[in-house]
């Protein structure tokens, strides 16, 4: 099993989707929230993702495709 | 030696020994290093810096990493010039440019991997890895090379093939990705948790970001032991400005300075602006963007630090500034022409984020203000490379020199400008 920390940042649309129990409940990924803030127009979650790897991939691309913004828990690693 | 004691999450305060990790395990918050401050106050003194060698590790004490074993290529201690060229331009009596373009790989980042890469040797890591479109790269790989260890260098595959040289000529091995920028960060992410390298960003981040530190030691003992009033520092992910303004409260909580209420402004391009967009709109949150700017070295959209770049701001009382990328290129011809320094397109960011701060009345013309210039410009020159007056192209006469001379000088009256300063003065 692996296991993945990201971040999700929601635009102000998704705010009341499910996106999160979704891709619990649609792909073979346990979801754990470990920090979260979240206003009624915008709002970040920083999770860790369990599963196979291939699986949480697909489920990140499906989190992507819903139009939330998926980053590593550090933030940007590419620098100048 | 070092008085780092153990690593403290930022976010709820938990402590970790100190291993290569960077992240809380509970709340997933950045970890950062911390010393034993008691024993540095005894210990540390103004006499004792002084005598340490001429680089960044005349500070180990302060530093996470053990200076006897220091993977040393000579980075810092580079120079901090009173500048009064530039400051009578911008109208400032007291400016200085810390000059970071003199670092062995042109770029103040040899001052963040020194750090990791020392620490990286220390933990046994064999593998010294980043992700970078340059500066980072370049550093790493020389760092690697010194230091025997191997280099991995994780880069966009449209980089273009200047700044492929600058990291290649070290010798690592260089990994090319298709794949937008968010893809990636992504990959390099997961390749961090896969495989043991010291990621220099990711899991050796705490002691990495250490090292960015010194500028502010630096700067405060070439000021003769005081704190400037007045710090401006080119934000990216944000982290550079965190750990400047850490170096300077360290310094007075020391008792090596006498005051430090120095406040710490930062410069953003407009294109890539998170950072200055969310102290503009008065809060902590920032909001990420896809970055499109002439200024690649700050071109990230989602910044580590942002949050704590914010804090710094809003405590030291300093100001946010966004410029357009015209105004980075008047920026980077201004401090070249007035001082001599070729900087990059991010050290363009901050003279002209300065003139607007000073021509805003936002720095005071008798503060001792001090620009840092992260990087050289030979490394981003198609940024100005059509924005420069051409050469005069002549025939081997003297007077074909002088017919030349007459038509440039034609053109500068006509554009209100002098042919070349001090063009009256040789008679």
């Amino acid at each position: 099993m692996a296991k993945q920390r990201v971040k999700f940042t929601f635009p102000t649309d998704l705010i009341k989707e499910p996106v999160i129990w979704r891709l619990g409940k649609e792909f073979e990924v346990v979801t754990n929230i470990r920090r979260a803030d979240v206003t009624e127009d915008r709002g970040w979650v920083v999770l860790e993702l369990e599963g196979q790897l291939e699986e949480i991939e697909r489920g990140v691309q499906w989190v992507v495709e819903q139009g939330v913004r998926v980053d590593p828990v550090p933030g940007d690693i590419v620098e100048g | 030696m070092s008085y780092a004691s153990h690593l403290r999450c930022r976010e709820c305060g938990r402590h970790y020994p100190l291993e290569p990790l960077h992240v809380c395990e509970f709340c997933f918050g950045p970890l950062e290093v911390a010393y034993d401050y008691e024993a540095l106050k005894s210990h540390l003194t103004r006499e004792r810096i002084e005598r340490g060698p001429p680089s960044v590790w005349r500070y180990s004490d302060l530093l996470p990493a053990d200076r006897e074993q220091a993977v040393d290529i000579g980075a810092g201690f580079t120079p901090l010039l009173p500048c009064r060229n530039l400051g009578e331009a911008l109208g400032l009596r007291r400016l200085h440019i810390k000059n970071d373009c003199a670092n062995p790989t042109w770029s103040f980042k040899d001052r963040v991997v020194t750090v990791a890469s020392t620490k990286a040797r220390e933990f046994g890591f064999d593998t010294l890895a980043c992700a970078s479109t340059g500066n980072l790269a370049n550093s790493v790989a020389a760092h690697a090379a010194r230091g025997g260890m191997r280099a991995l260098v994780f880069i966009p595959a449209n980089l273009e093939q200047g700044k492929v040289v600058g990291a290649a000529i070290y010798g690592p091995t260089l990994v090319a990705v298709d794949g937008s920028y968010d893809e990636v960060n992504r990959l390099c992410s997961e390749l961090a948790d896969k495989y043991p390298w010291a990621f220099v960003n990711i899991n050796i981040r705490p002691y990495y970001s250490e090292g960015s530190k010194t500028l502010a030691y630096e700067v405060v003992e070439q000021l003769g032991w005081r704190a400037p009033d007045h710090c401006i520092v080119p934000l990216a992910s944000g982290s550079l400005f965190t750990k400047i303004w850490k170096g300077i409260k360290e310094m007075a909580w020391l008792g090596l300075v006498d005051w430090a209420h120095t406040r710490m402004s930062g410069a953003q391009p407009e294109g890539c602006s998170p950072i200055v967009s969310a102290w503009e709109r008065q809060s902590l949150d920032i909001r990420p963007v896809r970055p499109n700017t002439i200024a690649k070295s700050l071109a990230i959209g989602n910044p580590a630090d942002g949050y704590y770049s914010l804090k710094v701001l809003e405590h030291s009382g300093g100001f946010g500034v966004a410029v357009t990328d015209d105004e980075v290129v008047e920026g980077m011809k201004l401090l070249a022409e007035t001082e001599g320094i070729f900087a990059e397109t991010a050290g363009g960011v901050v003279i002209a984020g300065l003139r607007r701060l000073a021509s805003q009345g936002r720095i005071g013309p008798d503060e001792l203000v001090v620009a840092f210039i992260t990087g050289a410009g030979l490394k981003t020159q198609e940024a100005v490379l059509d924005k420069l007056t051409p050469p005069l192209h002549i025939e081997p006469h003297v007077s074909s020199f002088e017919e030349a001379v007459a038509r440039r000088r034609q053109e500068a009256v006509t554009a209100g400008a002098e042919a070349w300063p001090g063009q009256n003065q040789r008679r």
